[in-house]
């Protein structure tokens, strides 16, 4: 006997055997009744024992770890595993929602669209009770503390499905030499085979594979859900891993060809009451009978359209303390072998009837059955109550084609025995097996055998016809497709649930039909049959015969709705995987940020960059701090770490040239050790980047580029010069992280350089604003550039990485007695606002032209041509009414404007024209006072004019002026 | 997630690539010469088709070259995949296959001329 395990369900305690699902392991126990419905509540039992499950959905484990709507029958049990049932209150036995019940005839399908249409007004209201109402399961609150993985993996052969057919495959695949991956979906491998007593071929194949797992390129991987099959057989399948640090993983499969042997799954019948515990798929029914001894099973009664639930019958019929009632066949009469032996044995046949009704509960207790007429439209004669207290019910097999069409194959339709089969495949698969609609045992041994040969020719691979396997031949007779159970009462005031986990009725399909859907896709929206989180694995192909069977079109005609991923749901752990926290996305550090961090530094993040925001002393906020660092930087030295700017190394013959074509202005007159300020424009003529270049040698430049743009603009030159200019000679170099860049700022800027580099002459006339100049700075060699973008005299270091923090730190040693202060992004953008300078992404935003930006002092007229230019003159872009840079000052110098707040010449009631908007909004130390910049409409014609900034309780007034607010003639500079 | 094949890399992830949009609109030699509206023409006017399409892709997560390739973009098949400068293959009598095969009905999943079996 297997190992005990206990375990828990909605609090009380139960125990199981080691192997068990949790489904198994509660009927075991005699509970049935798992879950309430979701728009009924009605009571509900398990109806399967795999992946379809539509009812047995629970809440499993509670707190950080909880997870909803997990299907019992796929869960393995573990010591002290804790489950929940879901949708009830206060609880299942006893469920207060179940009056919807009662009320069932006023929530048709579309009763939302229908009910809470008026007043409009009232939809929030509407919207939060409705709310309230759905979803099943409840998510986590906190942070999940297990693990998820994923794992990637490469192989010539997947096979999806360890049932007979996937087995059989594999063996023959197994001895070929080739790396071949076999997922099976449950905890055995083996399928339908483990139900049957008379074929022992599965163990033999079971026990040979298991042996060769993991060795000569030969893996098998259990409890695994493959769900999804996408482009150029990618496959991702879901393996769990339950109570264990590592959860889940998801395995991400690229596979040469996929043979698909995932089965297929029973079919439900469509007849009044057919939801209550106790009812169940007839194979499903044999699985746990054969795996478990139900208790309170006493009496059974088995209701099909086909021969396979014979097979039930009989199992059952040898379990000493069962008794079978009868088996109800809708059809005339069956030769079928196993119809037959049932016969044989004893077993009471009711052929010609059906299960009308059926009576319990919380739990079936009988069923009423009836002949029925000619053409089995209606109940005729005296209906009989048979007690019992398991109904199983067959309605045939559905191949499970999910996979093959998320692969985009192409399905055909049987009408024989009303399967949907692979026809055509897209992708390199083949199906063989149940989901090929093969479904007697000795027919899928052959059509595998046949097949894997033809597979293997593929790989130049001879098959082992030693190998080979058969099985006795099974006879099955015909099925006859009732898509809906006749029943005594109106049609009205039945409940023949189709889809089981959203509550949908045949009653609910036939309205739809009335009220004039006619699509497929349609009815399943309205109706919301096979939307639910099962996506009507049982229950879709009912509902499709329903819809023929009402409007007359034929099934094919009709088509099935689209399969779509994943297959079975998947956690969001699962699919973030490692990926969370930290590991979310790539953070860029610099080489200083640990100084940064060190000194208290709030951090800003600019793309993947951690930049310091701005640098707090004590208690002091953002404002204080940002006044300090801007003040000091205008009085004393500030310092930045101007890392992460772009930084693209442009060499060969060809580079002025290069830069002459990408940049506004012109390049080829630039002195070697001197820089240039440069736009760059889209060709639509709108600006994407600026930035300084620096000529370092007559084919060597060195470009700076925006933090945010550095990887774009990159693309953007590679772009052109191989696929626009093959015959300019440049070579592209990212070489922003091979240098740490430290700005130093301010009046004593010269003087902090002449203490770090004692030997040069940092005097103007020798290295004078815009130059270059290498130089060495305690041995390590720096590119040194007089540049600015703060309006005071400022050197920029470029510094070996492994370099910046040491000489960052030196500069603190050194600068000490000129107050060297560290300032962040905040107070960058405060310093070049008040000179004006435009930060590109704000002052900008893909529709502003250097001319909008009165900068076109920087657009070269004398060159013929450069991206952009052609642009500069359409018809829109020379439009005296565009939007243009301007300066705005508030009446009141206390009030800073809000970044975004439009602007207006005239308050009038709303809506009011808008001129413009402000792009940036600072309290500027310097000036005492707050400063903005703004795109305005005809704004550098308009300056003096007062505007105003509508905001919800007051207009503020402002004046338009020139942006440049301090030191307009750049005497600071050379000071 | 379909293969692409780098010319320089061999066959990789789609996921290491990034599609550039419609190939071969050469940037015009001669911008002042045009009209409004040819610059337009060049600047915005791009085909997206169902069916078969000239696509420039780049290798940005690998060896950063550009590159040429015909996709069938209803199915994702890779036709050609050739250099930048190199002509686009002549594409005759390929009607644009779709993996539904362009049934009106349903999701397309279902083949309506169905004879075979």
């Amino acid at each position: 006997m297997n190992k005990k395990i206990s375990f828990t369900f909605d609090g009380k305690k139960y125990s199981g055997f080691e192997g068990d699902t949790l489904a198994s392991a509660l009927i075991r126990n005699g509970v049935f009744l798992v879950g309430r419905s979701f728009k009924y509540h009605r009571p509900r039992g398990m109806i399967s024992a795999g992946s379809e499950e539509p009812n047995a959905i629970i809440q499993l484990e509670s707190g950080e770890i909880t997870e909803p709507n997990v299907r019992a029958t796929e869960i393995k049990i573990y010591e002290g595993l804790n489950a929940t049932s879901q949708n009830n209150w206060p609880s299942l036995n006893f469920d207060l929602g179940s009056v919807n019940d009662l009320f069932s005839r006023f929530f048709p399908s579309g009763f939302y669209y229908k009910t809470f249409m008026w007043p409009p007004k009232y939809w929030e209201k509407y919207e939060y009770l409705i709310r309230q109402a759905a979803g099943l399961g409840r998510s986590p609150t906190k942070d999940d503390p297990h693990q998820y993985e994923h794992f990637h993996y490469h192989c010539d052969i997947l096979v999806v499905g360890g049932g007979i057919s996937g087995l059989y495959a594999a063996k023959l695949l197994a001895k070929a030499n080739l790396k071949v991956l076999i997922i099976e979906q449950h905890p055995e491998l083996g399928g339908q085979c483990l139900n049957t007593d008379s074929f022992k071929t599965h163990e033999v194949l079971i026990k040979e594979l298991e042996e060769q797992n993991n060795k000569d390129n030969f893996k098998i991987i259990k409890n695994s859900t493959v769900f999804a099959y996408m482009h150029s057989n990618y496959l991702l399948a879901c393996q769990k891993i339950n109570n264990a640090k590592i959860r889940q993983i998801i395995w991400k499969i690229r596979a040469t060809k996929v043979v698909l042997a995932t089965g297929s799954i029973e079919r439900f019948l469509t007849f009044d009451n057919n939801d209550r515990p106790g009812i169940m798929l007839a194979n499903s029914a044999r699985k746990y009978q054969n795996h478990c001894s139900a208790k309170d099973i006493k009496k059974i009664v088995i209701f099909t359209n086909n021969d396979t639930a014979y097979q039930t019958a009989i199992d059952f019929f040898y379990k000493q303390e069962v008794e079978v009632q009868a088996v109800i066949d809708v059809r005339k009469n069956s030769n079928g072998d196993l119809a037959k032996k049932a016969e044989k044995l004893g077993i009471k046949i009711f052929f010609n009837h059906a299960v009308i009704d059926t009576k319990g509960r919380k739990k079936i207790n009988s069923v009423i059955i009836s002949e029925l007429d000619e053409s089995l439209d209606k109940a005729i004669g005296r209906s009989k109550k048979l007690s019992c207290d398991l109904l199983c019910v067959s309605g045939g097999w559905t191949p499970t084609v999910h996979l093959f069409s998320q692969s985009k194959g192409i399905l055909f339709y049987r009408e024989s025995d009303a399967t949907f089969i692979p026809d055509k495949s897209f992708q390199n698969e083949i199906s063989i097996g149940a989901c090929n609609g093969t479904f007697e045992l000795d027919e899928i041994l052959k059509e595998t055998y046949s097949k894997i040969s033809g597979l293997l020719t593929e790989f130049g691979k001879k098959i082992d016809v030693k190998s080979r396997i058969n099985s006795e031949k099974i006879f099955y007779d015909k099925l006859k497709h009732l898509w809906i159970v006749p029943s005594n009462k109106h049609f009205g005031r039945t409940k023949m649930f189709v889809d089981f986990q959203n509550d949908v009725t045949a009653k609910d399909i036939k309205l739809a039909l009335r009220e004039g859907y006619r699509s497929i896709e349609h009815i399943k929206r309205y109706t919301t049959t096979g939307m639910a989180t099962d996506q009507g694995k049982i229950g879709n192909i009912n509902a499709l015969g329903i819809i023929s069977d009402l409007s007359g079109v034929p099934i094919h005609k009709l088509g099935t709705t689209t399969f779509r991923l994943p297959y079975t749901p998947v956690t969001f752990g699962a699919m973030a995987g490692r990926h969370i926290k930290e590991f979310f996305d790539v953070e860029r550090t610099t080489p200083m940020h640990q100084w940064h961090v060190d000194c208290g530094a709030k951090f800003e993040d600019v793309g993947q960059w951690k930049r310091a925001w701005y640098y707090p002393i004590e208690n002091e906020g953002i404002l204080q701090a940002v006044n300090r660092e801007v003040k000091a930087t205008r009085e004393g030295i500030g310092i930045l770490d101007a890392s992460t700017l772009g930084k693209i190394d442009v060499k060969g013959r060809d580079a002025s040239e290069f830069l002459n074509r990408v940049y506004t202005n012109a390049w080829s007159k630039l002195d070697i050790g001197k820089c240039r300020y440069g736009l760059m424009l889209g060709d639509d003529g709108m600006v994407i980047d600026d930035g300084v270049t620096s000529r370092l040698g007559e084919n060597h430049y060195v470009m700076t580029t925006t933090t945010g743009n550095a990887a774009s603009v990159m693309s953007k030159l590679e772009d052109w010069l191989q696929t626009e200019w093959p015959e300019l000679k440049v070579y592209l170099t990212s070489v922003t992280e091979q240098f740490a860049t430290i700005s130093i700022n301010g009046p004593y800027a010269p003087k902090l350089m002449n203490k770090l580099c004692p030997n040069h002459d940092f005097s103007k006339d020798n290295f004078p604003h815009m130059s270059f100049q290498n130089i060495g700075i305690d041995d390590v060699h720096c590119r040194v550039m007089r540049i600015s973008f703060t309006g005071e005299m400022c050197y920029e270091i470029n510094v070996p990485s492994s370099y910046g923090k040491a000489l960052w730190e030196k500069c603190f040693d050194l600068g000490n007695e000129y107050n060297i202060t560290p300032y962040g992004t905040e107070a960058m953008h405060v310093l070049r606002a008040e000179k004006g300078f435009i930060i590109v992404g704000q002052e900008t935003d893909g529709s502003v032209t250097p001319i909008d930006l009165d900068m076109s002092w920087i657009v070269s007229k004398k060159k013929y041509d450069f991206i952009g230019k052609r642009a500069l003159y359409r018809s829109d872009t020379i439009r005296e009414d565009r939007k243009q840079l301007v300066g705005i000052l508030t009446k009141d110098p206390n009030e800073i404007l809000e970044e975004g707040s439009q602007l207006v010449e005239k308050i009038t009631p709303v809506p009011m024209e808008m001129v413009g908007h402000v792009t940036s909004s600072y309290y500027s130390p310097n000036l005492g006072r707050s400063i903005a910049l703004a795109l305005v409409k005809e704004g550098i014609k308009k300056k003096g004019l007062k505007i105003y900034a509508p905001m919800p309780n007051k207009a503020i007034e402002v004046e338009i002026t020139n942006p440049v607010f301090i030191d307009p003639s750049n005497e600071r500079l050379s000071a | 997630m379909f293969l692409i094949k780098c010319p320089y890399c061999g066959e990789r992830d789609q996921s290491e690539f990034n599609c550039g949009g419609e190939a071969h609109i050469v940037r015009p030699k001669n911008p002042p010469d045009l009209t409004d509206d040819q610059w337009a023409d060049y600047l915005f006017m791009r085909k997206n088709i169902k069916g078969i399409q000239f696509e420039r892709w780049n290798h940005s997560n690998g060896c950063r070259r550009w590159f040429n390739v015909t996709r069938n973009t209803a199915t994702d098949e890779i036709l050609k995949i050739y250099n930048m400068g190199e002509q686009p293959p002549i594409v005759t009598g390929i009607a644009p296959k779709t993996p539904s095969g362009e049934t009106s009905i349903g999701s397309g999943n279902i083949s309506t001329s169905y004879t075979k079996k």
